[in-house]
């Protein structure tokens, strides 16, 4: 990548500058261009260095780039344990190199390129990755690691080639990547198998791309136009493959694009059908490149994760038929339910489960003292129901009795197969959500009441029609009460084993939360089909995938009683983050941003806030403000933009003096706060003996 | 001086007939038979619960929105001398004669029978013709749902007059800026802007839409004006200030003047106002009520009756030998008050994990005497109050002794009940075994204003830190099994970051311990607190407690039979039953008039796209509609696109429980659009005059069958009429209609 870096700058040396909004437009382009060179010149080397500028910007590159991979393998195999999230991406990592399917609520992109890191380094995935703490021992992790500090210290070339691109000066960039390399928190997070650090290089990649394309706009159409626009929807692709926060720098440059089109688009001088060309030029690149690979991503996920494993129960049936390993692979089950199969029901809303008993009762005060009945995800014996007729217990699996198949509008009883009790419901309140009926098992060995009773109907049927195993869509209807069998979706308490809230729903709207269908179907009197038939096409198999994944990150709320960081505690630095030991024997690595660089970075961010309004009144005023004053703005503006856009990564940017003394002193801030990152023994530092224990410059820091 | 005698008094004024004729005819649709049906009909049940306890001045707590809605029903039953004596608890309970019905639906369909004359107002001021305007009100008019809605005791049509009249005055304010700014009518309806829109705030939260609206097209005029060289010294010799500072630099300050007023008016006012309706609302329930627990014991003090009377006339500072109870601040699942009893934990748990077999410490949400705990000097042995009594500060070491066993709270480490990660908190037994206690706490003041702070009674936020382990002293919520009778589960928490409300805990009761006998003691918990001091909460303290709790309070998502989707309501594919006559089959429904509804999301659609080409033709410079003609065009759009789009795309990101009507604030913009666009058509896109009398004759057709409909429906709005099943049936338009019939 750096060759061709170097050439976008040198080609940027004169670069038209477009105004943002429309009205000033006009105004900036014309002086803007002539006089910038001269408004910057004294902060240029003397003309007489100018022979020199291209070799030494290529040294302050590559010195930039050492620092950073410096900074970032060093001490990379500390701690030899698991630390933090390790545990969750380590493990996915394991999961690619042993193909085996696995739910996780990001997309899996990052996971898949940290699995191939592994692979390539030699790690055969038999390591556990239980939780954090354990010793990786003989295993190979350092592959995995070094890829993620790979692709985190390319953050920092990446980020001084974008400030050079935008304010066309040195010393901002040099700063920009200072503040970067020595941030401890931007280090921490780039040394461990985390997502983050991949995140990180595709959106500052989609970042720089972007720059440099804009930087490009005077010959469109050009190589180096194409190359970046389509570079740009390349990392694109990959953020959003990574994590789905991507989405904020698809937002940017699409913010960037609109803005740049409508520009375009109000230039008389082009033609409309220029302007398509643009258009098409934009929506290939950056809409269906982007589009495509994100795909593609999935593609391979599918194609390398082809064994059952730990995610199997999150999908639907017909997904789960293409897992090797899985008892619906290759399957043949009847086709037909008849009475005495025995069978799972599994709901229709993705990622609840299936209809689930277990030998534990509701507590007291929460309903009626009987059988818990609930939803859950996984596969297990207790998920298994056999049908019966409601009012006969003889067992119509003797053989001399006739087939008899159960039909829409039947009324049935659905037995637990492993404790024998009855699906009931009756007219207490459910445990989560009050206004439905709670549902329970009931009876001994099948026997029960009339509150056993359920109407089977598929949905969009007619009556008689008799029921398709995996494809009918059902309702069970509580014949007394004349509720329907629904699940909630809600998680019940630790008496409930955290699975889901089975309900009965006075409600009769036709909703996915009161659809089951049959998925394991048991019935030996049956001949069996084959089950490839239902094998999902591979848009089916994209659009379960989000929104199993859409549900998942839902559910990652907070609960009560808990302590967890808010969105205002980040910009501050408020607190940090235990990434590795806890006590003052261990090894200790804490998350915590260098403050300095932090709260520099803050104060830059409302100077800009500041300024950029005064200038923007002033210009409203009409107030004719010097080009160079302009030109300033405009730069302040877009790096401002990038930066703070490029979220959690940090930069600043100051243009006077003192630039050499501010890094001197970033470099000092992080020669103090390095054990941060670097990992720590020695006593806590509330203890005033710690070597840190002046740096504890807030309370809520617990290093 | 005697002018008036040279010259006759003259009043001029300027009566249009069409305004008058507008509200007649809207007050007769909203005001006829206003009391029938005398029963409760829908959301009157939720409301009609609130009006009573203003009327008794009983302290209540919704957090469903601000006060000022209910304070208006509220004044509705105060004009007609309610007494609040009602039951609410069912809908279609017949009314008793002490519930002044017509009174209490008087002030809703007041405001609903205005919105009419006020939609065609807002046309006009938009800058299109009478026919528009007139069209848009009458529209108003014969919209079922607007009637049905605005004829009960509901809030939508308040909140629906004031987001129009807050349009309505911001755009007679823009209007007067041209040639009058700083005059007293451009005042007034800036000032009346700024009202309005907290008025519609304080009704419900989703006010606050229409407001960021108002304001977001004030701060687009505002910024012209920034921009505006040429702002002309008209009206400048109405303020003295700007004529006052004069030559060079007037037309800065003029700027400058224009930017003041406009802040003030439209971000300040409606703060005070939103103060306001809390300050009426908290002086009026000054008595305690049933959701007393909800809030804080400093609050609970601030009421008449309740906990004032038990905490009336406590000491303010604890001091060493005070006996206290220990209310914990978070309040969830239950309020409840630390807690110690004679049981111990039990040796070993169901999960096979041991305990220290110590006395338990739980919280536990009733009123008892084990919640008494004395607050002792780690130094000293003796648990009475010196005489002059020693203050707690914040930082002192304390022990706190649980006054019925005299034993000391103690935490170690050794696992709770059900956080095992968490420590243990159990009240001390010396067993002999090698399990020293550790009963040492640090006193940690939150709300302290200064590091050498008292322990106040009530008004103090403490934490209790211990000082061995520093874990703090928390509340974890989970409910004990049967071995700790269902109480909740108290631990010590390792974790020393974040302030969380599960850590806090303050004195709710609170006297000096005057005995020094075990005996006497119990004897002393177990009789009333008593001696004197009062204490008052500042208005501020009190309103931000309340509304934090407002804005906080989880409501349980709750099902409902008439609940619906955002998706529903564009083309009207839900209503809602509101009431059934109990004999007959009279009924009244939320239920649009179709014709409309379809009509007007037509008409967005419309513009949305004429708008886009417009803009796009604009950009390339081909101007198909002269300047102001285009300004009118986008102003009309963004304030009533505009509000229909910030009233109606919220709501696909709100987790409540939603119903048909809270579309009808962004039908309403929605239906003021249609005759805008249709008026954009006939005058810009119908080429010749024979397409624009075909145009015009279509639209009357149109109106026609808009006002059939409505007759049509008019039974289920007004429920007077019974109707025969078949007919039921045959009104059944759409299959997601539910349409109740009778079975016989």
């Amino acid at each position: 990548m750096p060759p061709a870096v170097g050439g976008g700058l040198a080609g940027s040396e004169l670069r038209p500058r477009r105004g943002r909004c429309g009205s000033q437009a006009a105004r900036a382009v014309g002086p803007d261009v002539a006089t910038e060179a001269t408004a910057r010149s004294p902060k240029r080397p003397a003309p007489s260095s100018r022979r020199f500028e291209a070799p030494g910007r290529w040294a302050l590159l590559a010195l930039v780039t050492l620092m950073s991979f410096a900074t970032r393998f060093h001490r990379l195999d500390q701690p030899p344990h698991i630390c933090w999230d390790e545990t969750h991406f380590g493990k996915m990592g394991s999961y690619y190199i042993n193909r085996t399917f696995f739910f996780d609520v990001h997309p899996p992109l990052g996971k898949m390129l940290i699995g191939l890191a592994g692979h390539l380094s030699g790690y055969d995935g038999t390591f556990l990755f239980q939780k954090p703490g354990d010793e990786y021992e003989h295993h190979s992790y350092l592959g995995m690691r070094g890829f993620c500090a790979f692709l985190g210290a390319l953050l920092i070339p990446f980020a001084y080639l974008t400030v050079l691109e935008l304010s066309q000066s040195l010393p901002a960039a040099l700063l920009t990547a200072a503040l970067l390399t020595f941030d401890t928190g931007c280090l921490t997070l780039s040394q461990y198998i985390l997502l983050d650090p991949i995140l990180m290089f595709f959106i500052m990649a989609a970042m720089l791309s972007m720059v440099k394309y804009n930087s490009c706009a005077n010959r469109p159409f050009s190589a180096p136009w194409w190359l970046w626009l389509s570079l740009t929807g390349v990392n694109l692709a990959g953020a959003l493959g990574v994590k789905f926060v991507g989405l904020f720098i698809i937002l940017q440059v699409g913010w960037n694009t609109v803005s740049d089109l409508w520009h375009l688009f109000g230039d008389l001088s082009l033609s409309m059908v220029t302007v398509g060309k643009h258009l098409t030029a934009r929506i290939l690149c950056l809409i269906v490149l982007p589009l495509a690979l994100y795909t593609a991503t999935y593609a391979v996920h599918f194609m390398v994760l082809n064994r059952s494993g730990p995610g199997d129960g999150f999908f639907s049936s017909a997904f789960q038929a293409r897992l090797s390993g899985n008892n619906l692979h290759n399957a043949s089950i009847p086709e037909h339910l008849a009475y005495g199969s025995v069978i799972t029901v599994k709901s229709a809303r993705m990622a609840v489960g299936y209809l689930h008993s277990h030998g534990h009762l509701y507590p007291e005060g929460i309903g009626a003292r009987q059988q818990q009945v609930t939803t859950y995800l996984h596969k297990d014996y207790n998920n298994l129901w056999i049908i019966k007729k409601h009012n006969t217990n003889s067992d119509p699996l003797d053989p001399s009795l006739p087939v008899e198949f159960v039909r829409h509008g039947d009324v049935i009883r659905l037995e637990h197969k492993e404790t024998s009790r009855n699906l009931h419901s009756h007219y207490h309140e459910a445990p989560l959500t009050r206004k439905h009926y709670q549902v329970t098992g009931y009876g001994i060995n099948g026997t029960g009441d009339s509150n056993d009773f359920w109407r089977i109907e598929v949905v969009n049927r007619k009556f008689g029609n008799r029921i398709k195993v995996l494809r009918s869509r059902i309702r069970l209807i509580h014949l007394v009460t004349g509720c329907v069998l629904g699940s909630s979706g809600k998680v019940l308490p630790k008496w409930g084993w955290e699975q889901l809230e089975v309900t009965c729903t006075p409600y009769l709207k036709e909703t996915l939360n009161s659809i089951w269908n049959v998925e394991d179907h048991i019935n030996p009197k049956l001949p069996n089909i084959s089950l490839d038939v239902l094998q999902p096409s591979f848009p089916e198999i994209m659009l379960e995938a989000h929104m199993v994944m859409i549900r998942g990150n839902n559910g990652l709320k907070p609960k009560d009683n808990e302590f967890t960081s808010k969105p205002w505690h980040w910009p501050i630095n408020y607190q940090g983050l235990r990434f590795s030991g806890i006590n003052d024997t261990d090894f200790r690595v804490y998350l915590l941003g260098n403050p300095v660089v932090w709260w520099l970075n803050l104060l830059s961010i409302a100077l800009y806030l500041l300024s950029g309004s005064i200038f923007a009144v002033a210009l409203q005023r009409g107030a004719r403000l010097p080009a160079e004053v302009e030109g300033l703005l405009w730069d302040i503006l877009l790096r401002l933009c990038a930066w703070s856009l490029a979220s959690f990564s940090l930069a600043g940017h100051v243009h006077t003096l003192g630039i050499l003394s501010l890094l001197l002193g970033i470099a000092y801030s992080f020669y103090l706060f390095h054990p941060l990152a670097y990992g720590m023994v020695g006593p806590l530092a509330q203890d005033p003996r710690s070597p840190m224990a002046g740096l504890r410059w807030l309370e809520s820091w617990d290093f | 001086m005697l002018g008036f005698l040279q010259r006759p008094v003259v009043v001029t004024a300027d009566i249009n007939l069409n305004v008058v004729a507008l509200t007649a005819v809207g007050l007769l649709s909203r005001l006829w038979q206003l009391a029938y049906p005398r029963a409760v009909v829908f959301d009157e049940v939720y409301y009609g619960q609130y009006i009573s306890f203003y009327m008794k001045r009983i302290f209540f707590f919704d957090g469903s929105g601000p006060p000022f809605g209910h304070m208006l029903l509220a004044l509705g039953g105060y004009l007609g001398g309610f007494d609040g004596n009602f039951l609410w608890n069912r809908i279609g309970a017949e009314y008793s004669t002490n519930v002044p019905v017509w009174s209490l639906r008087l002030l809703p369909a007041l405001a609903g029978a205005l919105s009419v004359p006020m939609a065609y107002q807002i046309v006009w001021e938009l800058g299109f013709s009478h026919c528009a305007a007139v069209g848009a009100a009458l529209l108003i008019l014969i919209e079922n749902a607007l009637i049905t809605q605005s004829r009960l005791m509901l809030l939508e049509s308040a909140l629906i007059f004031f987001n129009l009249l807050a349009v309505l005055s911001y755009l007679k304010f823009s209007n007067s800026q041209k040639h009058g700014p700083f005059s007293p009518s451009w005042w007034f309806w800036l000032v009346l802007t700024g009202v309005a829109c907290a008025c519609a705030v304080g009704i419900k939260y989703v006010g606050v839409f229409t407001y960021l609206l108002v304001l977001g097209v004030a701060a687009v005029h505002a910024w012209h004006l920034i921009g505006d060289q040429t702002l002309s010294n008209v009206g400048a010799d109405v303020l003295g200030r700007a004529r006052l500072a004069g030559g060079s630099g007037g037309q800065g300050v003029r700027v400058l003047c224009h930017l003041l007023a406009r802040a003030v008016a439209l971000l300040v006012i409606p703060v005070l106002v939103y103060l306001l309706f809390f300050y009426v609302h908290l002086l009026v329930l000054c008595r305690s009520g049933p959701h007393d627990q909800i809030m804080s014991s400093a609050f609970q003090a601030s009421l008449e009756g309740g906990l004032a009377r038990i905490t009336q006339g406590q000491p303010l500072e604890v001091a060493y030998g005070s006996q206290v109870t220990l209310k914990n601040a978070f309040g969830q699942p239950v309020p409840c008050w630390l807690h110690s009893h004679q049981s111990t934990y039990p040796v070993i748990y169901e999960n096979g994990r041991g305990s220290s077999h110590q006395q338990q410490v739980t919280c536990y949400p009733f009123k008892d005497v084990n919640n008494w705990w004395i607050v002792k000097d780690p130094g000293r042995h003796q648990l009475v109050v010196n005489n002059p009594p020693r203050p707690v500060r914040h930082g002192d070491v304390v022990q706190l002794v649980h006054g019925m066993t005299t034993r000391l709270l103690n935490t170690h480490d050794v696992a709770a009940p059900l956080s095992p990660h968490s420590q243990e908190v159990s009240c001390y037994i010396d067993y002999n075994v090698s399990m020293p206690a550790q009963n040492l706490w640090r006193l940690d003041i939150v709300n302290r204003e200064s590091d050498t702070d008292v322990w106040k009674t009530i008004l103090s936020e403490v934490r209790f830190v211990h000082v061995n382990t520093s874990a703090i002293l928390k509340l974890s919520g989970a409910p004990l099994p049967d071995w700790g009778f269902r109480q909740l589960e108290v631990v010590g928490e390792q974790l020393s970051r974040g302030y969380h409300g599960s850590t806090v805990w303050s004195v709710e009761e609170h006297r000096y311990g005057r005995s020094q006998e075990q005996k006497e003691r119990e004897l002393e918990l177990h009789s009333p607190t008593q001696t004197d001091v009062s204490r008052n909460l500042s208005f501020m303290a009190r309103f931000s407690e309340l509304q934090w709790r407002m804005l906080t309070v989880r409501s349980d998502d709750s099902e409902h039979k008439y609940s619906s989707t955002p998706l529903d309501w564009v083309m009207l594919d839900t209503n809602i039953a509101y009431w059934l006559h109990p004999r007959t089959s009279a009924q009244i429904h939320l239920l649009g008039n179709i014709v409309i509804w379809a009509s007007a999301s037509l008409a967005t659609l419309v513009y949305a796209l004429l708008f886009i080409w417009y803009l796009f033709r604009r950009r390339r410079r081909v101007c198909d509609l002269p300047e102001d003609c285009w300004l009118r065009w986008a102003l009309a759009g963004a304030l009533c696109a505009g509000g229909w789009a910030v009233n109606y795309v919220p709501f696909f990101m709100m987790e409540k429980t939603l119903f048909l009507y809270h579309y009808l604030p962004a039908l309403t913009f929605q239906i003021l659009l249609l005759p805008v666009v249709l008026e954009h058509i006939s005058d810009h896109l119908c080429r010749s005059q024979l397409q624009r009398s075909l145009f015009g004759a279509l639209v009357v057709a149109w109106f026609a069958s808009a006002c059939h409909v409505s007759n049509t429906l008019r039974p289920l709005t007004y429920g007077d009429r019974s109707l025969s099943p078949s007919e039921l049936k045959a009104l059944r338009w759409k299959d997601s209609w539910d349409i109740l019939i009778r079975k016989y």
